[in-house]
């Protein structure tokens, strides 16, 4: 146990902490206690900074399920720092800001702090485990916690859907990635992901491989909402806007990011791996930016937003997934994609934080998100309107914030791939820069829809709920600090480049660099004339242009019929689903005894027909069986009329008469088979069971004397003729068949010998097979008290009266 | 021999199944006692009914009928009994209860 490990877990020890707090300390709001220990473990994580930058990475083991190779192993790299210190950074910001932001007295803060403190910790251990099963826990318990958060506000009937909807798809990943995992592990026989890489040649040439990828990949895609289960985020925006700003936008849809990333020295050499992550990537870029552009809620819009920026950083792991293929770092075009994929998930999370936070606030101070209702707030929250403005500018890519820096490392990525020699790409690689482009204007409509439709234009006060004034300064402090790291690393990029940037390329392309060997980042606005310039000059006039026309071309997006889109896919699947399960157990489940045994009757006998004529076990030999005497025949003939009868009696007494006649015959056979013991218990027995069934036949009714036959019902005749002929040929098959003598010699041997009794079936009974009759004593007393009790207790009958 | 008792314990099979089928409760109480007699017979029957003398040591015959299965049958007897006589009681009980012996109207929902 390291202090690492302390570190990853300790979230979740101060959420036991938490209610006892939130109990004892009533006046003081509960987010202050929480507020310290993301800033302690972010203080910790810095100080690997200057370690992992060296090229260092640590690795602290602890034994959990050693049997299984399962071990809670910490592991730091560039990688992983990176998303802790994201984890801890905006963690910190965040529980700041929800102390301003949540009710002290209108909300339960316990659980939503221990829902998120838990949240934390399973983040930080998706990101530092090194074990993939240990991976997987932590990365269902951000689910879980995922779920409760954003079924915060469990009286809402929409935060209940959102919830349940984001369960279903992320756990549906969740499990993909569970068996993913699972594949991965067989050949290379551990579940590490260093000796995985190790072991790469094992792995890779494995027909596992490709499943392998394609599951972890599902689950990598619905965690980080990629196209098509993009659907559950803008649902998900039901949460308290904290944490939409947390998970939604800055951690937990990056897991599905860190987890490609993560796996990219496995898998990133292969063509499908590019092939999907980058495809996969572009679609959702554009399907995001599209769909963003008709929201009317301001939480709807940077939803849509982040599912696009997710798609972004997708697509340039999957370009950048091309470097793998060309020998020489120095000139190697697709590192850059690599680079702007870490740079931008930076970035990205720095202006993504601040303008949730920003919607939080007008939200809070208006009553509101609608942007139909907002406008012209810039005067009366000028703090916020500056901040809205930052974090806007960079999501459109303007300079000289960082997200200019990021996109214009997007488009040099996305242009590259027109360059590509593998893959096909020479042809299709001109969709990927056009896409690009396309999607960026969008993105540029949309922040400026967002700063502008909700700062400027006309001021409706009658429309707003409150009369909206500045936040309150705890509320400004969170996204004051983002909004200046958006300035900061868009002014001053180098300071990542070394310490933060590199290594975590290291990470996620280790194959690229030699021993002790570094990647060389340099990150500069201006690049002379490029075509990266251009396209973000055309960027800025289209969306320029786009944004002033809005009115007159968002009628397209009433071209898509609401019955086609992949919400109604998923609402009309899951109630199909339901519909159709409820069907099969209607058409199943009748009620009705009688379809229950048919169906048994019908499996049992075809089952065992099929097994013996494919299996070979039928055969007839007489050799060794008995002749037939004239008695048996009369004996045979008399049972089996007895037993017609019973089936065609005309009267429920003649049936019973019948089945005492076979049971008598039967009694017969015995005396003829010599088993005398048998004989005298199966006619005193009969003759007790016969008049069990006289005494109840006594007692049917007598108002509804229906004494006609049997109703004749052909599906039942078939199938007991089924069952019938079944016995006939299992009797058949298996007394021609004889593997081994009977061990009865051994009874006829020793019976006097050892247990000094003539008789030997009384022998066995009591001496050689005594347990056997104890039980069947119990099951006599059992059945008498049985009907005793069924006969005196009448619960139902004295309560009635 | 063998054969013959196969085919007779086919026909109180097939008798036994169309009963259980069947929607009187009695007769379904009467479908199962001859399947515990059909079941009986086949017992008897799987375990050879080759000639020997009765399985009792006085008889100081030089063969003997397997005593094994004969046991084994006892046993099975007495259980089918006493589940049978629980069965027809139930069976009363439950037509003075509920007033019908009509496994249709005894439906769950």
């Amino acid at each position: 146990m390291s202090w690492l490990h302390l570190v990853i877990i300790s979230p979740f020890l101060l959420a036991f902490l938490i209610p006892l707090l939130y109990k004892s300390f009533k006046q003081i709001h509960t987010g202050w206690f929480v507020l310290p220990l993301p800033l302690v473990l972010f203080l910790y994580f810095t100080k690997y900074i200057s370690g992992v930058a060296n090229g260092n990475s640590y690795l602290y083991s602890l034994k959990w399920i050693p049997s299984l190779g399962i071990n809670f192993d910490a592991y730091i790299d560039g990688l992983g720092l990176l998303f802790a210190l994201l984890i801890t950074g905006i963690g910190t910001l965040v529980v700041l800001y929800s102390i301003y932001y949540l009710s002290k007295t209108k909300e339960s803060l316990h659980t939503f702090y221990v829902y998120l403190l838990m949240f934390m910790g399973a983040m930080l251990g998706v990101v530092l485990s090194d074990n993939l099963i240990v991976l997987y826990s932590f990365w269902e318990l951000t689910s879980l916690s995922s779920f409760l958060l954003i079924g915060y506000w469990y009286q809402r009937e929409k935060s209940r859907y959102g919830a349940q909807k984001s369960m279903l798809i992320t756990v549906f990943g969740g499990l993909a990635l569970l068996a993913g995992i699972v594949l991965l592990s067989i050949p290379s026989g551990t579940f590490s992901i260093r000796e995985i890489v190790a072991n790469l040649d094992v792995v890779t040439s494995s027909s596992l491989f490709i499943p392998a990828m394609i599951l972890v990949l599902l689950g990598a895609f619905t965690k980080s909402a990629q196209f098509p289960f993009h659907i559950w985020l803008p649902d998900a925006m039901e949460a308290p806007t904290p944490v939409s700003a947390y998970l939604h936008s800055a951690t937990m849809v990056k897991a599905g990011i860190y987890l490609v990333a993560r796996l990219s020295p496995v898998f990133a050499d292969h063509a499908v791996w590019f092939t999907l992550v980058s495809t996969v990537g572009i679609i959702t870029l554009f399907w995001g930016s599209f769909s963003a552009v008709k929201q009317t809620d301001l939480k709807g819009i940077l939803a849509f937003s982040t599912i696009s920026q997710l798609g972004m950083i997708m697509s340039l792991l999957g370009v950048g997934s091309a470097a793998l293929h060309y020998e020489f770092l120095d000139d190697n075009i697709y590192v850059v994609a690599i680079t702007a994929a870490v740079f931008h998930l930076i970035n990205h999370a720095t202006f993504k934080g601040s303008l949730f936070m920003v919607v939080g606030i007008v939200d809070h101070e208006t009553g509101t998100r609608d942007i139909r209702k907002l406008g012209g707030l810039m005067t009366l929250m000028p703090v916020t309107f500056t901040i809205a403005i930052i974090g806007g500018f960079a999501m459109a890519g303007l300079p000289p914030f960082n997200g200019f820096l990021s996109k214009e490392m997007f488009f040099t990525g996305m242009v590259n791939v027109t360059k590509m020699d593998i893959y096909n790409m020479e042809t299709w690689g001109i969709l990927f820069p056009v896409v690009a482009w396309i999607a960026s204007i969008f993105t540029f409509v949309y922040s400026m829809i967002l700063v502008f439709k909700t700062f400027t234009g006309k001021y409706q006060p009658e429309k707003l709920e409150k009369k909206p004034h500045e936040a309150p300064v705890g509320m400004l402090i969170s996204p004051v600090i983002l909004a200046s790291l958006v300035v900061i690393f868009g002014l001053f990029p180098n300071i990542l480049e070394s310490s933060i940037i590199e290594p975590t390329m290291a990470s996620v392309a280790p194959s690229l660099l030699d021993a002790g060997e570094q990647f060389h980042v340099h990150i500069t606005f201006w690049h002379g004339f490029t075509p990266e310039l251009f396209m973000t000059i055309g960027v800025i006039a289209v969306g320029i242009l786009l944004f002033l026309t809005l009115h007159k071309w968002t009628k397209i997006y009433h071209l898509f019929p609401e019955s086609i889109t992949l919400n109604n896919a998923y609402n009309n699947g899951l109630a199909g689903m339901e519909k159709g399960s409820n069907g099969i157990m209607k058409f199943m489940m009748t009620g009705f005894i009688r379809d229950y045994l048919l169906v048994i009757f019908a499996f049992i006998s075809t089952a065992i027909l099929i097994t013996l004529f494919t299996q070979g076990g039928f055969k007839v030999d007489t050799s060794n069986m008995a002749d037939i005497g004239i008695y048996e025949a009369i004996l045979a003939v008399i049972m089996v009329l007895g037993a017609i009868t019973t089936v065609f009696a005309k009267s429920r007494l003649t049936a019973i008469i019948s089945l005492g006649v076979v049971g008598y015959t039967l009694a017969l056979f015995f005396v003829l088979f010599r088993a005398p013991d048998l004989a005298l218990t199966q006619l005193v027995i009969e003759t007790v069971s016969v008049a069990l069934f006289l005494l109840c036949f006594y007692h049917l009714p007598e108002f509804k004397p229906k004494k006609v036959r049997v109703k004749f019902h052909l599906p039942n005749l078939i199938i007991a003729l089924l069952v019938g002929v079944t016995v006939t040929l299992v009797g058949i098959a298996s007394s021609s068949t004889k593997l081994f003598d009977s061990i009865s010699q051994y009874f006829i041997n020793n019976s006097y010998k050892e247990a000094g009794g003539e008789n030997m079936v009384n022998v066995i009974l009591v001496d050689f097979r005594g347990f056997d009759t104890l039980f069947e004593i119990a099951v006599l007393c059992i059945a008498a008290l049985g009907i005793y009790s069924m006969i005196r207790l009448r619960l139902a009958k004295e309560e009635n009266r | 021999m063998e054969i013959l008792m196969s085919i007779v314990a086919g026909i109180l099979f097939t008798a036994a199944v169309y009963l259980m089928l069947s929607r009187s409760l009695l007769r379904i109480i009467i479908g199962t006692g001859l399947l515990s007699h059909g079941v009986h017979l086949l017992i008897l029957t799987m375990g050879g009914l080759k000639g020997g003398s009765v399985p009792l040591l006085g008889e100081k015959a030089s063969s003997y009928t397997d005593p094994l299965p004969q046991a084994l049958i006892l046993t099975a007897i007495v259980i089918s009994f006493g589940v049978t006589s629980f069965f027809l009681v139930l069976a009363y009980r439950a037509y003075q209860e509920l007033g019908t012996d009509d496994m249709d109207k005894l439906r769950g929902k």
